[in-house]
């Protein structure tokens, strides 16, 4: 489960080698300059718009399948565009345009001006916003020749049926997308970032007098195919998701009823995700929607829990050098010790709630509205020895892998579905449980933290979170926890 | 000549030039070397104005284009789409599916849907009504229903309330010399309060969404029905863990259709990966449910005269006393089954689960004492094996009256025995859908609570 974070990459490029990159890429092939933008501008702002931006996007991405043993599918994409957006007070308007144009921005521009009225800005001249990058801007696509993609699609459809002979059928799939996109906003901020992502997948179904099971794994992040695939990474994800297959075949009935859950490393952070994650998203505090909304400073976990939401970390999936405003982003210190400590915030939302934003505007793309995201959620370290943990308990889940989950911001319940799971009976790990679905609230759940892991994981990059219909990648992470009380959606008694 | 008129005609020619451009395609693929080629286009345009708190929030312009081609050299297949129209990038992606068809491998069930299967009839379905609405009228509207809402006691806060127009223009053509053009329109309405007590908030919407707006529900009504529920929430509390009967309501039924569809469509079950293998002719369901597929049903959510490969649809049983009639299938995995396509490739184009005696007084009054489930969270269900573990939330009924809501709760079972422990299909049938099915009571499920 657990994975290094990686190292920074060793050439950084700067700013200015961003811009220009994508200048090249979004606004020169249509004619366009960084210097028409603030033309743009004077038809976007007037006395009357708070503020404005300009979204430039030009994404390409690919993939490739394989299934019963053949490479049956490939497919390419291509999306470019650009969205303009006004705001006014709470207002906002929005156009976008798949034509990158003069007359297409400065039509466009007048659609999202038309619903200001009150407001008090104008315009600053654009300035280039500094950035660290966290990833190089290659072109995974051209990482790799599409025959050793093939190849190594081949190869882990072999490597999995000979894991076992209960191996009925293997899916394999890869992946990858490069995003270029260019931020100009009435603030006066003029940021680009060029993000590559890439990720592999590997399903199997295993079958043994007549009883079919499933298991998957994966992995992926910002960076391209070598090194998605070195290490022998695809074959460890091969023999995990076989593994996983295998174990749900011995699986059986999961337990009813609340108990005490041991929830292991890595992608249960999940957990993290849906019980407080969206809850502090700015947007839904600001409007007084969310079950944490008027309770900062507030103890709503247990001392031992301390969970941020960072968006820095190198080559991660859910990481962004800057947001879609040209926010660099940021670690976040969501709870700390216990207490809650912070939201996540986009431009719009912080500058409403006299705050500063946090890096944390995303937008799935040009088409759709930015909105408070989540990039890398986790939590902190704890001191325990995860066998410790689990010795600790006397009758209980054990849960390592889970399905996604779901969240009512407003009553914070929220359920997330384990999709591997064990008894524990005596502080030993005992029989498999088939998946069950865990409920909670999330203003609660963390409350009833009682030992915390010194296994910090890590998610293996295959998130993603959806929002108002806006799919966007993400990571999440946490170590080995005891939760005294969850409810466990199981069937038996 | 008025306004709506006007639009009619120039929808009209940019179908045209949609399946102009289409057919263009297809000619630059086979001379590109392809045997066979496919397109699929669209243009979606819409106006999406929110409102909170009486006042526009956002106001959203739409206009999304996609445009795929597939290509098979043979038993070999490549694909590319772009989400522009431009020259460059139909050109780039007619380039880059030769390419990747050059990479795939044979594969003996790859290709076109039989031409013998193409539509030829193309029935007027009456799918495309423009909703003439500009911001203004769209705010007013807007703030009318969130009014209504607000207006209802204990509604402490909004998250606003909604009006969406919407129009899709989509061609289907391929080098068997079929082109399928269609109009569409859909328009929605939604709001979504909360309501505030001693215990906390809570929060609920309701929505409408249909093709011509004459047939929306009136705005105050939709308002003050996002409110009830919403308010009807309050209060709400856990169970302890028991089994009992399940009444789920018409919009988290058609989520059991939904479930039941997935187990039988062709691409789960030659993966083998479906609880519902070798099925057909089987009874999946009591003998007094029937489902039937209406491709043509006037205004259908669903309907259409051609399938994603321009196979013509037909009305077809797919449940009849309960038995199983058939798979749910495209060419692809017909092929791969031995069978013929049922004209499903892009799935199921309105299912009618036929509707019981019982309205949902009479279904609780049949329940007795149970668990009414208004909304089920998280994707707890497993095609393969057929568990099913969600969370819920809803209302706790005893003797046939609702007794209390009830929330933080998970209904487990398996949905094989789900399926055969149906009591009774309602009346009350949810029409926002292209599954259109009544209340469904499940006679026993684990609830797991305290």
């Amino acid at each position: 489960m657990s994975q290094p974070i990686h190292e920074p990459h060793e050439t950084s490029p700067t700013m200015d080698g961003l811009i220009a990159l994508a200048e090249q890429r979004l606004l020169r092939p249509g004619g366009l300059a960084a210097g028409d933008l603030e033309r743009v501008f004077a038809q976007l702002m007037g006395p009357s718009i708070d503020a404005a931006d300009l979204y430039f996007q030009h994404s390409r991405s690919e993939s490739w399948a394989l299934e019963d043993g053949i490479v049956k599918e490939g497919h390419h994409s291509i999306e470019q565009g650009v969205g303009v957006r006004a705001i006014a007070g709470e207002r906002t308007g929005f156009a976008y345009s798949d034509e990158i144009v003069l007359p297409q921005l400065v039509e466009a521009a007048r659609a999202a001006r038309a619903i200001a009225h009150g407001g008090n800005g104008a315009g600053r001249p654009l300035a280039l916003r500094d950035a660290r990058a966290l990833y190089p801007p290659v072109d995974p696509i051209e990482s790799l020749d599409n025959a050793d993609k093939i190849a190594v699609l081949r190869e882990i459809d072999a490597y999995c049926r000979a894991q076992d002979p209960r191996v009925s059928q293997v899916v394999v799939s890869i992946a990858a997308a490069l995003d270029t996109v260019l931020v100009a906003a009435s603030s006066g901020t003029l940021a680009a970032d060029v993000r590559p992502l890439v990720r592999f997948n590997v399903q199997v179904i295993v079958e043994r007098n007549g009883r079919r099971e499933q298991g998957h794994a994966g992995g992926g992040g910002r960076f391209d195919y070598r090194e998605l695939l070195a290490n022998g990474k695809p074959q460890a994800w091969a023999r995990e998701a076989v593994r996983q297959a295998l174990v749900n075949l011995e699986a059986v009935d999961a337990p009813a009823g609340t108990m005490t859950v041991v929830l292991g490393p890595g992608w249960p952070g999940v957990l993290l995700h849906e019980a407080i994650g969206h809850g502090l998203e700015g947007d839904f505090n600001r409007k007084g929607t969310s079950a944490f909304a008027g309770r900062m400073g507030q103890r709503v976990a247990s001392g031992l829990v301390t969970v941020v939401d960072d968006g820095t970390l190198p080559g991660r999936r859910g990481s962004l050098s800057v947001d879609d405003e040209g926010t660099p982003s940021a670690c976040t210190t969501l709870i700390e010790n216990g207490v809650l400590a912070g939201y996540m915030q986009d431009t719009m939302n912080a500058r409403l709630m006299g705050m500063q934003p946090t890096g944390n505007g995303r937008r799935e793309s040009f088409a759709h509205l930015p909105m408070p995201r989540m990039t890398n959620t986790y939590m902190r370290a704890g001191e325990s020895d995860p066998e410790e943990i689990l010795r600790s308990v006397k009758r209980g889940l054990y849960a390592v892998n889970f399905g996604g989950g779901q969240v009512d911001i407003t009553n914070g319940k929220f359920v997330f579905s384990a999709s591997e799971a064990y008894l524990i009976e005596d502080g030993k790990v005992t029989r498999p449980v088939k998946g069950a679905t865990l409920v909670g609230s999330g203003p609660e759940v963390l409350t009833r933290v009682s030992m915390v892991g010194n296994d910090l994981a890590l998610d293996e990059g295959v998130g993603v979170c959806g929002k108002d219909g806006q799919s966007v990648p993400v990571g999440v992470g946490q170590p080995t926890l005891r939760v005294d009380g969850m409810t466990v959606g199981g069937t038996a008694a | 000549m008025n306004a709506v008129t006007a639009k009619q005609d120039s929808s009209a020619g940019e179908l045209d030039r949609l399946a102009e451009l289409a057919e263009d395609v297809i000619r630059r693929c086979r001379a590109a070397g392809a045997s066979q080629a496919e397109v699929a286009a669209s243009i979606d345009t819409g106006l999406s104005v929110s409102v909170r708190l009486g006042e526009v929030e956002t106001v959203e312009r739409t206009r999304d284009r996609g445009f795929g081609i597939t290509v098979y050299f043979g038993q070999r297949k490549g694909s590319a789409s772009t989400a522009d129209l431009q020259p460059d990038s139909i050109e780039a992606s007619i380039r880059q599916a030769c390419a990747i068809a050059r990479y795939t491998e044979e594969d003996p069930a790859a290709g076109l849907a039989d031409a013998a299967l193409m539509a030829r009839e193309f029935p007027e379905l009456d799918l495309w009504h423009p909703w003439d609405i500009d911001v203004e009228r769209a705010s007013a509207l807007g703030v009318e229903i969130e009014d209504a809402g607000r207006a209802v006691p204990r509604i402490s806060n909004s998250e606003g309330a909604a009006v969406q127009a919407g129009e899709t223009l989509a061609v289907y053509a391929n080098s068997h010399g079929f082109v399928g053009r269609e109009r569409g329109t859909r328009h929605m309405l939604s709001c979504a309060l909360i309501a505030e007590d001693d215990a906390g908030m809570q929060r609920d919407y309701w929505y409408d969404t249909v093709r011509a707006a004459a047939d929306f529900m009136p705005a105050a009504e939709l308002g003050r029905k996002a409110a009830e529920r919403t308010v009807a929430r309050l209060g709400a509390q856990r169970l302890t863990t028991r089994q009992c009967p399940v009444l789920f309501v018409p919009e988290v039924a058609r989520s059991l259709v939904g479930h039941l569809v997935s187990a039988v469509s062709g691409g789960a079950l030659y993966r083998k990966a479906s609880f519902l293998l070798d099925h057909a002719g089987r009874q999946v369901l009591p003998p007094f449910v029937d489902i039937v597929e209406r491709p043509h049903l006037a205004r259908g959510h669903g309907s259409t005269a051609f399938d994603a490969e321009g196979v013509a649809t037909r009305e077809s049983p797919l449940v009849a006393g309960g038995v199983l009639q058939r798979y749910v299938l495209g060419s692809y995995s017909a092929r791969k089954l031995g069978l013929a396509s049922t004209a499903n490739a892009g799935g199921i184009h309105n299912l009618v689960v036929a509707p019981g005696s019982d309205d949902f007084a009479a279904l609780l009054q049949r329940m007795g004492t149970g668990l009414v489930v208004t909304e089920v969270m998280g994707q707890g269900v497993s095609i393969v094996t057929g568990d099913y573990s969600r969370g819920a939330a809803g209302f706790w009924v005893e003797n046939g009256e609702i007794a209390y809501p009830v929330e933080e709760i998970t209904i487990a079972a398996n949905l094989r025995d789900m399926f055969a422990g149906i009591v009774a299909v309602g009346r009350d049938v949810d029409p926002r859908s292209h599954i259109l099915t009544g209340s469904i009571l499940v006679e026993r499920m684990t609830v797991a609570g305290e």
